[in-house]
């Protein structure tokens, strides 16, 4: 099966919907590229090139590249979600959610409840999140947690290839508001994804280790450094399993609980900020319905509160790595 | 190759299907000082795909465990040494110390790796070939329903020393098309004939596993010329019945822990069923029309339970040299299905294995096959 990168696999999931349903469309920043200017359509396809492409194969009318005004083009996208369309609208960076805030939580994501359940918002907000991109503190954040607190909207976190495809095709599938969230350190990354489409449901976890010994829960990008630390634990005789919960909202507990209850002993690795973060939702979860399992105090291995540093030395330090995943391992398997 | 020194002979990590680049050593079956005698259970290896027995593969004593439980280690590396008592510990000490791991095979694995598609009636017909230049009478493996060309990885390569070996993915599986007609074994039979025609192949050795068994003896029933003999193992098309907790079971899982409870049934050892394997049937059934082409075939061929076709006449008429294999544990097709076959066919009892014997027991599989093929 060909191997192709979290970029491609994005690619191919936003042109195989479009292909199949009309009603699909893109907008954002750059998507299509600098278009109108003779000789550049197409020269972008977004700040990383993960929509390139598409403006040659589906034209302007569905590939539309928007001012810089997230208020006003998330708002548009929105609307045209209630009224039929199937809208894939890219915001740049999470961290400029702040100004569309309204048309996100207080509008896309309650107009199913505000209408008694006559309209659907088939919605899809691709953004991309997350450290290590030496891009400093204002391009640079893991803000998933503030989505996956709002009722109403679908939180999503691809940590491979196959399940970037997988999941952007079921989010775009689905009747709700999903906030799909692209880590940018991963579009380079390559695994096996077929051609063909395919989906993959909301709120079911992945193991992509299997252990006995203790469970480590990782989101997004973290998930990689989760299997190199099971990997390197099994060397020394520790079977980790690794559970990714692919979506914040909804949220697979009964898989974590189920390895809680396996293992009896859990580590959270969560590249958010550590206060209301979904290390700290997981926590409260393993602690009310697990407590009796649990065989070690839980460990999080979070970032500090603290922006994410522009300095390469320091933003090294902030982000959770393998070392302190293997540390936080050893120290619950000796308790 | 440093797998013999005189009479000192390695046991090594085994290459168990052409993904596995390493395995760890779960347990040793048999203790340092040990009399082994060769094919006897010496050690349980896991790789990402399996778990499975590590076979002696040769007798002696076992000198040596070089390797520990829970370690993780190329495929080829050393586990342990087997020789005769008389070597000096020495002699030993000096082969571990100088035991050096082949780098493994690039350009054989490639070619086994050869990965195919045949014209069938409603599109491609997606095929794995090992060893497809060789000049024998080639042999076609047939998974059964819901499974995919992956189920003979430790089959595929074992039996293409000598010649081609072809493993289809049927029609509405793995990478083949997912657009089914009536879904009945005449249409699964087309396949295969399909897989021949596009490997040039005039004649075939055809085994096949549950369902599989049975679309082969299908295409012995409509062109017995291009036949060279059958294997069922754990074959449909014998009995009345199927376990019919299964092919719903499968059919209705969406989430992991349901597609975990059928995939158990499959195994005499439920603990086989890893979370690689679970990840590879779902990703299988996550494909478009994956799930509808599925229920067409399981309500054409396995309809409520039943099995729509049986071809115990044809195996007692035809002069094609036909093998069983049937797990003792088989929970899917039950074993008592091998009961009162014609004389021609001959039956081999797999002991302690369940529906899979050509992955929980495939060392004896691959024999029996090797040599079933070769009696012609």
């Amino acid at each position: 099966m060909a191997k192709k990168t979290y970029r491609q696999a994005i690619n191919e999931a936003i042109a195989s919907e479009m292909r199949r349903d009309p009603r699909v469309i893109v907008m954002g920043e750059d998507n299509a590229g600098g278009a109108g200017a003779p000789g550049e359509q197409d020269a972008w396809g977004g700040v990383l090139g993960v929509t390139k492409g598409l403006i040659g194969e589906f034209g302007a009318e569905r590939v539309l590249d928007t001012p810089i005004t997230e208020s006003a083009f998330i708002g548009a996208a929105a609307g045209a979600a209630a009224t039929g369309l199937r809208p894939v609208a890219e915001l740049m960076f999470i961290d400029f959610m702040g100004v569309c805030f309204d048309q996100i939580f207080n509008q896309a994501a309650k107009f199913r409840y505000m209408f008694g359940g006559r309209a659907v918002t088939p919605l899809v907000i691709r953004t991309m999140y997350g450290a290590g991109f030496r891009a400093a503190s204002q391009h640079s954040q893991s803000l998933y947690p503030i989505f996956t607190h709002i009722p109403g909207l679908k939180v999503v976190l691809p940590s491979s290839p196959y399940d970037a495809k997988g999941l952007l095709i079921q989010a775009i599938r689905d009747d709700d508001p999903v906030i799909f969230c692209e880590h940018k350190v991963l579009y380079d990354e390559t695994g096996e994804v077929p051609d063909e489409a395919y989906t993959i449901p909301f709120g079911e976890a992945n193991l992509t280790r299997e252990g006995k010994d203790l469970t480590i829960v990782a989101f997004g990008r973290m998930v990689n450094f989760a299997n190199q630390a099971a990997d390197q634990l099994r060397r020394e005789g520790i079977s980790a399993t690794v559970v990714d919960p692919r979506t914040t909202s909804p949220l697979d507990s009964e898989t974590i609980l189920d390895c809680v209850a396996e293992t009896g002993r859990l580590v959270v690795v969560d590249e958010a900020s550590p206060r209301c973060s979904m290390a700290a939702d997981i926590c409260r979860l393993v602690a009310e319905e697990a407590f009796s399992h649990l065989k070690a105090p839980i460990r999080t291995i979070t970032p500090p509160h603290t922006p994410v540093p522009f300095s390469p030395q320091l933003e090294d330090l902030y982000v959770p790595g393998v070392p302190r995943i293997l540390d936080a391992a050893r120290a619950v398997m000796q308790h | 190759m440093s797998e013999t020194s005189g009479e000192i002979r390695a046991v090594t990590v085994p290459k168990w299907g052409l993904a596995m680049e390493e395995g760890t050593l779960t347990a040793w079956l048999a203790g340092e000082g040990a009399t082994i005698a060769k094919g006897q259970e010496l050690a349980e290896i896991e790789s990402t795909k399996i778990a499975n027995v590590l076979e002696s593969p040769a007798a002696g004593v076992l000198r040596r465990q070089v390797a520990q439980p829970g370690q993780v280690l190329p495929v080829g590396a050393l586990l342990g040494v087997i020789a005769p008592a008389g070597v000096p510990d020495a002699d030993i000490d000096a082969f571990v110390a100088g035991f050096v791991v082949d780098p493994p095979d690039e350009e054989g694995a490639e070619a086994g790796l050869a990965e195919g598609e045949a014209a069938g009636a409603r599109g491609p017909i997606a095929y794995k070939a090992a060893n497809p230049r060789a000049e024998a009478v080639p042999a076609i493996l047939v998974h059964g329903f819901g499974g995919d060309s992956d189920n003979f990885m430790f089959n595929i390569e074992a039996l293409a020393a000598d010649r081609p070996v072809y493993a289809i993915d049927l029609p509405g599986h793995g990478r083949s098309a997912k657009a089914i007609g009536s879904g009945d074994m005449a249409e699964l039979a087309g396949a295969i004939l399909a897989l021949m025609d596009a490997v040039d192949a005039p004649r075939a050795h055809l085994v096949g596993h549950s369902l599989g068994a049975a679309a082969c003896f299908e295409v012995a029933s409509q062109a017995p010329e291009r036949v060279a003999s059958l294997a069922g193992v754990a074959p449909a098309g014998l009995g009345p019945t199927v376990n019919d907790a299964y092919i719903s079971g499968f059919l209705a899982a969406e989430r992991r822990k349901d597609v975990k409870a059928a995939l158990q049934m499959l195994f005499a050892d439920p603990d086989l069923v890893s979370a690689a394997m679970i990840e590879g049937v779902q990703r299988a059934l996550r494909l478009d029309g994956a799930r509808e082409a599925l229920s067409a075939i399981a309500a054409a061929t396995l309809p409520g339970g039943s099995q729509a076709r049986n071809y115990r006449a044809m195996l007692g008429a035809t002069s094609i040299r036909t093998l069983v294999l049937w797990g003792e544990r088989d929970a899917i097709l039950p074993p008592e299905q091998g009961e009162g076959l014609p004389d021609a066919v001959r039956l081999v009892r797999v002991p302690a294995v369940g529906h899979m014997p050509h992955m929980e027991a495939a060392a004896l599989v691959n024999e029996q096959l090797a040599a079933h093929f070769a009696a012609g």
